[in-house]
């Protein structure tokens, strides 16, 4: 009987022992999940969602505190991936925080711009060029269309307009005779 | 090593279908006339396109520079004849999506003066890096139909050790027949290409695969080399199937090698031109000539008089219909490039480009109207003539749920389009269309994707930028701070150091006076020294 409980004790021991050190000597690094979030998100940065940023609204939705449609920017497709990733039920886009809408870029008009830097200030990628009392731009290629340089420009000189398609960006549609 | 089957393999798959060559091939190429007005695509192969390096207005002679490559894959255009820059600006051009896109107008002034073009007696002495940039200033693009330029394709030649050059005669799409045409009347400029190419990239081995319903082109060839004593270069004939022209295809005829959509033929030692591109490597070569014009066969039963015609890039396809004895009334379609892998036009007032191989206007009966799609019956038979080995079924399947995942895992990126699965559907689904949907859809989320990193890591770099900003400014107050509070005590650290500086100029003044001899020998006194010893 105490040989018996001796030799478990003994063997419970020897295997907790390894176990412990294989945890931690064995340590898989995983991906935190705010990172996989953060992956899906369109990196917009545009606030829609009621937080500061795709990362601050990833990190809401890995703490459960945000729901996975608050993206409009995303859609459907990022509402699909993110219930993918979570495996929870897809949602309809919440109204509430604007509707999806074709990427469009901002462009600044030139004649009416003051040069307030306002614009630069909020934007959140740094995508818009100039200094005080000169002609700010946008840079095309880095704006992410959040409309974040709209509300504080003063005299209104910023305009949204849908990405030019050109050749280049043309592509196969899928075909309309399909069973 | 690469090592050449004895036998030459059939590729998986694959259609026989009907030629269709002869057509064309009656009458000899034909130069074609200058056209009123040229329009040049900036885009007419795969990378970036050329920048303009002209005016409107300009006086431009042939085969002048008129865009230059931009980067590393790209091509220059050249003006196809002399004439005046009368505009740059966007005009339709053939493209599957019937988009305008950047063109150069040229009005010929009918003169066809040359820019610049020497003879060089033995393009043998170049050292393969003249080669490269004789290509490169040449603007040649791969001319079989996918417009790789060609410079770049050298360059990989010339960092890796080149096994074998392989030329590709194996016009295997039904009614093209200009590559036999250029084969059969122009057998030196095809091996001569394809001698300077081996020289430049220090081939091992030079291979001309050929489809053996091409007998009299392969004996023209022959004739050639059997003329200049060359030995080490093979012709070999290859089964006639469609799609044997395939570049992947050839090789694996040739070699049984299977390249996957990840890899080159470089990576295996392999380079692999169109016998078009090889006379124009040789023309660049010998006479410093750009790739200003190409031959195109104008064929199907809506051209009354089908042939093969020597064109300027540029020229309008309706001038070129024209010098064919005009559209004959049973025309019903207008394509650009073959019945399988050819694209519909919507109208002849676009220019033809340096990737244009033929232009074909087919009768209802040759490309019948396609019937309306109905479901998949899994029959099958889309695998059995897939030259990629592919499941056409599951990739449609697919492609049609938009699991975009799992096309890639079923290897859509092999895929070339050659439309065999689609020619053989019972149920005429239009399966081509599908893949190149889905290719598109998967590029575009990679775009998508890689914008959104730049976004990511932009907006991380203006965080962190402003978390700087603000604890500089606060390190700033606490400075302006301490400075103030110093000051209020009464001992302000600017004048306590001027009243330092004061004292010492002072002190080493008053330590001079004693000593007369000090201004003499200044030296003397500022060294530590010089006291003891004294």
């Amino acid at each position: 009987m105490l040989t018996a409980i001796l030799a478990l004790g003994a063997l419970a021991l020897v295997f907790g022992i390894v176990l412990g050190y294989s945890a931690i000597r064995f340590r898989v690094k995983s991906d935190p999940i705010v990172e996989k979030i953060d992956k899906l998100l369109p990196q917009t940065q545009c606030g829609q969602c009621t937080f500061a940023g795709c990362r601050p609204y990833a990190e809401a939705i890995a703490a459960g505190e945000a729901e996975i449609n608050q993206c409009p920017p995303g859609g459907a497709a990022t509402i699909q991936s993110l219930a993918d990733l979570l495996g929870v039920e897809p949602k309809e886009l919440n109204e509430e925080h604007g509707e999806h809408k074709e990427k469009m870029v901002a462009v600044i008009v030139e004649k009416t711009c003051i040069g307030c830097t306002l614009c630069i200030q909020a934007c959140p990628v740094d995508a818009i060029l100039g200094s005080a009392k000169h002609m700010h731009t946008v840079i095309e290629s880095e704006c992410t269309g959040c409309e974040l340089c709209l509300p504080p420009c003063p005299v209104d000189c910023i305009e949204m307009v849908p990405l030019a398609r050109s050749i280049e960006q043309w592509k196969w549609k899928l075909p309309e005779t399909g069973s | 090593m690469i090592t050449l089957l004895d036998n030459p393999i059939p590729i998986p798959g694959g259609l026989k279908l009907n030629a269709n060559k002869q057509q064309s091939l009656r009458s000899p190429i034909k130069k074609a006339r200058i056209p009123e007005l040229l329009t040049v695509p900036l885009s007419q192969h795969i990378g970036n396109p050329a920048e303009v390096v002209v005016k409107v207005g300009e006086q431009v002679g042939k085969g002048q520079i008129i865009a230059e490559a931009s980067g590393f894959i790209s091509a220059s255009v050249h003006a196809p004849t002399s004439g005046t820059v009368t505009a740059i600006d966007n005009f339709f051009v053939p493209h599957p999506s019937g988009l305008k896109n950047r063109c150069i107008q040229i009005k010929p002034d009918g003169e066809d003066r040359w820019y610049e073009r020497h003879e060089l007696a033995n393009p043998f002495i170049l050292d393969p890096y003249d080669i490269r940039q004789r290509v490169l200033d040449a603007g040649i693009v791969g001319m079989g139909g996918a417009g790789f330029p060609v410079a770049s394709k050298c360059s990989a030649g010339l960092a890796n050790t080149v096994e074998l050059v392989l030329l590709n005669a194996a016009e295997c799409e039904p009614f093209i027949s200009c590559d036999e045409a250029l084969m059969k009347e122009r057998p030196e400029e095809v091996i001569e290409g394809l001698r300077v190419m081996r020289h430049a990239l220090q081939a091992k081995q030079s291979v001309i695969g050929i489809e053996d319903n091409m007998p009299e082109a392969a004996e023209c060839l022959q004739n050639y080399l059997d003329s200049i004593d060359e030995t080490d270069i093979q012709i070999i004939k290859v089964p006639s199937l469609y799609p044997e022209g395939g570049e992947k295809q050839l090789i694996y005829s040739l070699t049984g090698l299977e390249i996957p959509n990840t890899e080159l033929p470089i990576d295996h030692g392999i380079i692999c031109h169109n016998v078009g591109t090889s006379a124009a490597v040789y023309r660049a070569a010998k006479f410093n000539e750009a790739l200003i014009s190409r031959i195109i066969t104008i064929t199907g039963a809506g051209i009354t008089e089908p042939q093969n015609l020597d064109v300027l890039i540029g020229t309008p396809v309706a001038d070129l219909v024209e010098q064919c004895g005009g559209y004959s009334d049973k025309i019903d379609r207008l394509l650009m490039g073959g019945p399988m892998m050819g694209f519909t036009l919507q109208t002849d007032a676009l220019p033809v480009i340096k990737t244009t191989n033929c232009i074909l206007a087919t009768s209802q009966q040759e490309t019948p109207q396609p019937e309306p799609a109905t479901a998949c019956i899994r029959c099958g038979k889309c695998a059995e003539v897939c030259p990629a080995g592919l499941l056409p079924q599951q990739l449609y399947w697919h492609a049609h749920a938009r699991d975009f995942e799992k096309t890639e895992a079923f290897n859509l990126f092999d895929c070339i389009e050659c439309g065999c699965c689609a020619y053989v559907c019972p149920s005429h689904i239009p399966l081509v269309q599908y893949y190149r949907f889905a290719k598109a859809e998967i590029r575009e989320a990679r775009d998508v994707k890689q914008r959104a990193d730049i976004a990511r890591e932009r907006h991380e770099a203006r965080d962190a930028r402003l978390v700087r900003e603000k604890q500089e400014l606060a390190e700033r107050r606490a400075k302006h701070k301490k400075a103030a509070a110093t000051r209020k005590d009464g001992s302000d650290p600017k004048k306590d150091a001027i009243k330092a500086a004061v004292e010492r100029a002072k002190a080493r003044k008053s330590a001079l006076k004693p000593n007369p001899e000090s201004n003499r020998e200044p030296s003397s006194e500022s060294s530590p020294n010089s006291g003891n010893q004294v």
